[in-house]
């Protein structure tokens, strides 16, 4: 534990008591009394740590009632603090005055668990749209998640502007192309964007509450379905959170192989995106261009660990598909010929005026904005915020290798496009470093389900950012509640501030240079 | 420009013949299809996508039907903005419960004769999410499908050939 944490933990614990929690694993983690939740919220605020995810649990099983959680970071440090609550009366404080961050995240608790952030400016639910049972609360243990749910009659409430002129645009669940449902509500004079606000639940799966129904094993399945696109990060992040509660080491090698899986997943996502930005700016050489690249690493999965996307290949204790020496050399040969046409795409990329003209002071996410409402990941790094949980945490094999994090502060996008660039090179670059120094040995070891009340944090660098986890283990030795927090649940607040000031017929661009997961975010 | 031009030459055509080995796991189910369906849509077919709950997985493959070695545009086959305009309605996802709505309104707005292909393993069972409240499972509990498209998710190989197999009708 760092000094920062050190006098964060006095400070709160001057008001009341701060008792030690050592249930939870993979984190340093704290009881607070009810009233303090919102007092130990100011203080991290004021000593400059970052609120990572706020949830809440049930744990009437263990014959209490509620509690509500709220993860923060420094430097590479994790706290966690909890607040239980009465079954007759959830409630707590609210943290928005404080944190961004946590304006969805309590929409959702109060949403999906049926407590209620008291001082919450934004009484509308999240994620459960108007035409569910108002006392649905999913995440209850009362609620029976096999039951359908009847639809009722309801409106949701926009945000309105008006004015001589303003219109409305409205975008979505349905898109033209081949995305992700969600909506997108644009006031606007003429082209130029007013405010736009965005709707999403449409995807919409239960997962959170399908682990609880799952054996640990089919777990790592839902685990690597929660995106499709950063599967390997899903799935390695729960292992790791489930590895944390239970006490399993892994073996070196497994660590290696994981980490070679997460750079080539990044490596994947940012080629095919880097080609869409460049086909939202019309220039659609480019993006046929990278999707050839992008095409080549796929296929290398397939020879390599069976999966295009490598899902299924991550086991609780390590992973399950060893790497061969022949597929050493069919990655070493991938990146060689990839490298070599990525850096001459990247040469028209950079000497192209139209894209320039298109790319620059285009859906600008201020360093204020992104570090206030939290952001992480390619969209931090682009606004100035140089977060990396493989650089902060270093985490194995990370300590050992550690990553050159690029960094960009116009926040425009440009600038997420470019991190994006430097970080195809440097992960190629750690690809190659891992296979290099990769350890022989076991590719698993054993593991078994954690102790009935025992529970794990975890947190990876996926491609989009910080991918986190806290699940802890119930009474009957199976999963008692999984958290789930994606780069998309925080990142999905920036394109709502990155958009003003811009044109409607920018956004589609804009959306794209974010690219974040609906899915992720809808659970 | 001139690197562009001289990239382009480089690159020639990438675009592979079908692999004949590669086998689409599909499952034709529903209705006969019309003679009248088969013959207007077997040399161009316009696909109206939906995403009614997928993880995304499926939508990274059906991207990449669209890239230079796949290129789905050789069989006529092309992805539209507008249901007005579609013959096909592409779904990939279990049916969540609050994309339900949207799906068939989706459904509704095609023109007749339309055909509907469920794409990946939750698209045809609800997968790993099941059935719950929040999920209906599979797209045939909400619209009638002609074809499923089986796979988690689907190779392009596989997507195209099933398609394909889908419109033929065997």
């Amino acid at each position: 534990m760092n000094e920062k944490m050190e006098s964060v933990l006095k400070a709160i614990s001057a008001r009341g008591p701060l008792e030690a929690d050592t249930s939870v694993k993979g984190a340093s983690a704290y009881r607070v009394q009810t009233e303090l939740f919102g007092h130990a919220a100011r203080v991290m605020k004021d000593q400059g740590l970052r609120l990572v995810a706020e949830w809440a649990a049930d744990e009437t099983l263990f014959g209490r009632g509620f509690a509500v959680f709220a993860a923060y970071a420094i430097d590479g440090s994790y706290l966690v603090i909890k607040a239980e609550l009465p079954v007759d009366d959830p409630t707590f404080q609210s943290l928005t005055r404080h944190y961004g961050a946590a304006f969805r995240f309590e929409r959702q608790i109060e949403s999906l668990m049926g407590l209620t952030p008291a001082g919450h400016p934004d009484p509308r639910p999240w994620i459960k749209h108007e035409d569910w049972p108002r006392d649905a609360w999913p995440l209850r243990k009362s609620f029976d998640a096999a039951k359908p749910m009847e639809r009722v009659s309801g409106e949701y409430q926009w945000v309105r502007a008006e004015g001589e002129g303003v219109f409305e645009v409205p975008v979505g669940p349905v898109h033209a192309g081949i995305i992700e449902p969600g909506h997108f509500r644009f006031q606007a004079v003429g082209e130029n964007i007013i405010n736009l606000e965005t709707r999403f639940g449409y995807v919409h799966k239960g997962i959170e509450k399908r682990f609880e129904a799952l054996s640990w094993p089919q777990a790592v399945r839902l685990a690597g379905r929660v995106s499709g696109d950063s599967t390997v990060a899903h799935a390695t992040a729960f292992c790791m959170a489930l590895e944390e509660a239970s006490g399993c080491v892994i073996p070196e090698r497994a660590s290696y192989i994981r980490a070679i899986m997460m750079e080539r997943e990044r490596i994947a996502n940012h080629l095919g995106d880097i080609g869409a930005i460049c086909n939202d700016t019309a220039l659609a050489f480019l993006h046929y261009q990278f999707s050839i690249l992008r095409e080549k690493v796929l296929r290398t999965n397939k020879a390599v660990f069976g999966h295009r996307l490598m899902m299924d290949s991550v086991c609780p204790g390590g992973v399950l598909k060893d790497i061969q020496v022949a597929s050493i050399d069919l990655m070493l040969e991938e990146a060689r010929s990839v490298s070599e046409e990525f850096e001459r795409l990247i040469r028209i990329y950079e000497n192209n005026p139209s894209m320039e003209d298109r790319l620059y002071n285009t859906g600008v996410l201020s360093p204020e904005i992104a570090k206030a409402i939290g952001a992480v990941g390619f969209v931090a790094r682009s606004s100035g915020q140089a977060l990396d949980v493989r650089k902060d945490t270093g985490y194995a094999p990370y300590a050992k290798h550690c990553p050159k994090v690029p960094l960009l502060s116009s926040g425009d996008v440009h600038a997420r496009a470019w991190v994006r660039v430097e970080e195809v090179r440097e992960s190629y670059r750690l690809m190659k470093e891992f296979i290099g120094s990769l350890p022989s040995g076991p590719i698993a070891a054993e593991w078994g389900p954690p102790q009935p009340g025992a529970s794990g944090f975890s947190a990876v660098e996926g491609w989009r950012g910080e991918v986190v986890y806290w699940v802890s283990c119930g009474p009957d030795g199976n999963i008692n509640r999984c958290m789930v927090r994606d780069a998309s649940s925080v990142n999905w607040l920036a394109i709502e501030q990155a958009i003003h000031g811009n044109i409607v017929p920018d956004f589609p661009l804009c959306n794209k240079s974010f690219n974040q997961s609906y899915s992720g975010h809808d659970l | 420009m001139l690197r562009i031009l001289h990239q382009i030459f480089r690159t020639g055509i990438v675009t592979e013949p079908l692999d004949t080995e590669a086998e689409a796991r599909v499952t034709i189910v529903g209705r006969e299809l019309e003679k009248e369906v088969l013959e207007r849509f077997r040399r161009s077919l316009t696909i109206r996508f939906v995403d009614s709950g997928s993880c995304n997985g499926c939508e990274l493959e059906l991207v990449a039907v669209n890239n230079p070695l796949y290129d789905c545009e050789r069989f006529g086959i092309h992805f539209t903005a507008s249901p007005r305009f579609a013959d096909m309605l592409l779904v990939t996802g279990p049916v969540s419960r609050n994309m339900e709505i949207a799906l068939k309104r989706t459904y509704d707005a095609m023109p007749h004769p339309k055909m509907v292909v469920a794409l990946g393993d939750c698209a045809f069972d609800g997968g790993i999410f099941g059935e719950s409240y929040a999920s209906l499972g599979s797209v045939g509990n909400v619209v009638p499908v002609d074809a499923y498209i089986h796979g988690c998710p689907p190779s392009p190989e596989e997507i195209l050939k099933g398609i394909l197999k889908a419109v033929s009708g065997c």
